[in-house]
């Protein structure tokens, strides 16, 4: 039964608590303020890594695999030659098709200097040679002009890359040290990396960076998801080849690591510095609330209202507050910063990426309960100090 | 002095209050300190890349190579006082998350060229003296626990020996400071003859040359005759400052660093706002006991300046630790190989120290002008 009555008393003591609420709304508008910054600066920022994580897991599928030579942890630093690329080629786990053979693309991965749209300043664009079964192995589709043709100076231009550097419409033309290329086309990768980057022959591609027959990785798309283990123990263990296997995802997931590592760092200490600001903000708000409150929680007490409920309305109130705070920054977050396009730098391939900012919902939640856990903490300690007034003095008190 | 008494008995009326706003400062100026920090670290040291040096790469990319020929070319362009050629090693020691930057390079010459990293005379001498030899940041030697004599295994990524291997190794024969806070304290010297006739292939290549030149505000012109020089050649140049080629770094890593700026500098006004509005608060609250004062004989100014001085003591005291604890937290963040060691410059910790006291004034002047114009009637009936 005491506990039936333990809940009306706490839901009697909270509704009277927040019927109040108004007569402190400056007070508390500065504790909803804190808590709002503490969410919109947590979310946005890991909002930065979730987009580039995003951008890097997508690409690949499952049944697409990467072959370097052993040793290399990117494609720039790998090198195949020509016996590689013919051995890879032939492995029978690689899906065929009857128009193309099959299905394995031996790429030569170059970087240019392109100038940046926003700054004006030069960045790194991935300069990517491929063989026709790259537009089977990758998500591509053309959304403007057309591809390029085997055996010409053309290139076509991945979508994000088209908006992040100077002169890359189509129709235009591209000089890099002696050699004009036009562009023929603009594509979309789907969100992927490839969008960052421009593709062109590799056949035509190599001989200007005197590579010869060699290539750098081979890109191939497998007869299914389960056929990449076979795959992997074929090649690693042929002893006329030395070379490293990686399901694609798991090769561009890898890329991303020390960037979205960094932002994540960032974002961790600045949330948490940021909320151990608010928390004191917080715990000021609610002693001052306890404390003008201080006659009528006597009242209540002397009226036979037990302390818990008083603690539960104090905490009630608190974490309130920090909900409302915290729903507005994870607002800000969203419609601020969600689909925000950016680029970056990817060290291991010393070139540029593009991706978009990812307001995801777990990151919604993650700082909504951050708020919460900061409201909950704040009210704590001036609900105890309500709970123990001593009814007598306290309501002396003016 | 003599008030020293009252204003301390005016904050600890609340003490409670008065700690925790204490508290919130400190952490916003903590806040400040990491943000000073992070904007160093991705600034890449663009403040302290000179003018007077030029670096000149491939007109196409840095990752194309320029034959070693050119050097005695640049040295005898006009202008130019002095070149040294470098080469991206990008070797792995370990493990490939250790990274560092390793550069095969002529020791005499790098030294002459970078007087920001000072290596002792002796070291100097057995680098010098010893084709195998290495010299490191003192960062890099600290992190991997290396001394001087130690024989440093790197596995090359991209430079194979004539054997065919990937295993280069270096005698560590000394360890470089940086004359400045910020100079880069990670990099990893070997001789470029050692790496020259070891290497597979790509012999007679470098990466890229560093030009000093006599006088920075010519840049623009030697810049320009320089690649001129080496213009329908099979590798064309392009010749920027340092700063310029450093700063465009910085900004492929982009828009992001800009982004995770403004987003800090927000979150740090937030808490100042928040702190500052409660500060004032404890000020309002008091209404009556200024009156009081008042009452007793204390003038219009007196009141103000108490008022003020109560909060820029709050700021004063909170700031200061806040800026003094970044200061010695921030260096000891293990960033791991994330980004560059963290360090708060100290051209920040001034701003920060003119924040502190704009927060106590700012937070103080208005209820301080309200407790000075008040009129001790009204004030004495509101309670």
């Amino acid at each position: 039964m005491w506990i039936f009555s333990g809940l009306f008393q706490a839901a009697v003591v909270t509704a009277l608590n927040l019927r109040t609420l108004t007569g402190r709304l400056a007070a508390s508008t500065v504790a909803v303020v804190g808590m709002a910054g503490v969410v919109a600066v947590l979310v946005s920022v890991l909002s930065i890594a979730a987009g580039l994580n995003a951008t890097m897991a997508n690409t690949g599928s499952p049944d697409t695999a990467i072959v370097m030579r052993a040793g290399s942890d990117a494609e720039m630093t790998s090198i195949l030659m020509h016996e590689d690329v013919v051995v890879v080629k032939d492995a029978p786990e690689i899906a065929r098709t009857p128009a193309i053979g099959s299905l394995a693309s031996a790429e030569m991965f170059a970087v240019v200097d392109l100038i940046k749209a926003s700054t004006g300043t030069t960045a790194n664009a991935p300069l990517r040679g491929v063989e026709p079964a790259a537009y089977k192995i990758r998500k591509f589709k053309m959304i403007k002009g057309r591809p390029f043709e085997t055996g010409r100076n053309e290139v076509v231009v991945g979508q994000a890359a088209a908006a992040e550097y100077r002169g890359l419409d189509v129709g235009s033309q591209l000089k890099l040290g002696q050699n004009v290329w036009s562009i023929v086309g603009i594509f979309d990768a789907g969100g992927t990396v490839p969008d960052s980057e421009l593709w062109c022959d590799a056949g035509v591609l190599a001989p200007l960076y005197r590579r010869g027959n060699s290539r750098q990785a081979v890109y191939v798309r497998l007869t299914s998801p389960e056929a990449f283990t076979a795959f992997k123990d074929h090649l690693t263990t042929d002893p006329r080849v030395k070379l490293k296997v990686m399901r694609e995802q798991e090769y561009y997931a890898g890329q991303s690591q020390v960037m979205s590592g960094a932002i994540v760092f960032i974002g961790a200490v600045i949330g948490f510095l940021m909320g151990i600001g608010a928390l004191f903000v917080a715990i000021i708000t609610m002693y001052s609330a306890v404390a003008s409150r201080t006659r009528e929680i006597a009242t209540l007490r002397a009226l036979g209202f037990r302390g818990g409920p008083v603690v539960i309305s104090v905490l009630v109130e608190s974490m309130l507050l920090a909900l409302v705070g915290g729903a507005l920054g994870a607002a800000v977050a969203y419609f601020g910063f969600n689909g925000y396009q950016a680029a970056t730098m990817n060290w291991q391939n010393m070139s540029s990426i593009g991706f978009a900012f990812r307001v995801t919902p777990a990151l919604l939640a993650l700082g909504l309960g951050w708020a919460l856990l900061l409201g909950l903490v704040g009210g704590l300690f001036p609900a105890i100090r309500a709970m123990r007034l001593p009814i007598v003095t306290a309501l002396r008190e003016l | 002095m003599k008030y020293l008494p009252l204003l301390w008995r005016n904050l600890f009326r609340r003490k409670v209050r008065t700690i925790f706003t204490l508290l919130a400062v400190l952490v916003a100026f903590m806040l400040f300190g990491f943000l000073a920090a992070i904007e160093a670290a991705f600034g890449m040291g663009v403040e302290l890349a000179g003018n007077e040096r030029l670096v000149m790469i491939h007109k196409v990319s840095i990752i194309q190579l320029l034959p070693e020929s050119y050097l005695e070319r640049i040295r005898a362009t006009p202008g130019v006082t002095d070149a040294c050629s470098h080469t991206w090693f990008g070797g792995i020691y370990q493990d490939p998350k250790n990274f560092f930057m390793q550069i095969p390079v002529d020791p005499e010459c790098m030294l002459r060229m970078y007087p920001e990293f000072i290596l002792p005379a002796d070291q100097k001498k057995a680098w010098i003296a010893d084709q195998q030899g290495a010299i490191v940041g003192r960062a890099t030697a600290a992190k991997y626990g290396w001394k001087i004599g130690d024989r440093i295994p790197i596995q090359a990524t991209i430079w194979r020996k004539k054997d065919n291997s990937t295993n280069w190794e270096f005698n560590l024969d000394g360890i470089y400071t940086g004359a400045e806070q910020g100079t880069d304290e990670t990099q990893f010297y070997f001789h470029y003859k050692y790496f020259d006739e070891s290497r597979l292939f790509g012999v007679g290549n470098v990466g890229w040359y560093v030009v000093r030149i006599a006088n920075a505000s010519k840049a623009p012109q030697i810049a320009a005759a320089l690649d001129s020089q080496f213009a329908n050649s099979p590798a064309e140049t392009k010749t920027t400052t340092e700063k310029a080629f450093v700063q465009a770094f910085a900004n492929q890593v982009g828009n992001i660093a800009l982004i995770v700026r403004s987003i800090i500098a927000m979150a740090f006004f937030i808490i100042l706002l928040v702190t500052a509005n409660t500060m004032a608060e404890a000020v309002r609250e008091r209404t009556s006991e200024l009156a009081v004062l008042k009452t007793l004989g204390f003038t219009d100014g007196r009141v103000l300046a108490l008022v003020l001085v109560e909060s820029c003591l709050i700021a004063g005291v909170g700031g200061v630790l806040g800026l003094g604890i970044s200061g010695l937290i921030v260096p000891r963040i293990p960033t791991g190989n994330l980004l560059p060691d963290l360090y708060v410059p100290k051209g920040s910790l001034g701003l920060g120290i003119a924040l502190v006291l704009g927060l106590g004034f700012v937070a103080g002047i208005f209820p301080a002008l309200r407790a000075m114009r008040l009129r001790i009637v009204d004030a004495l009936r509101r309670v």
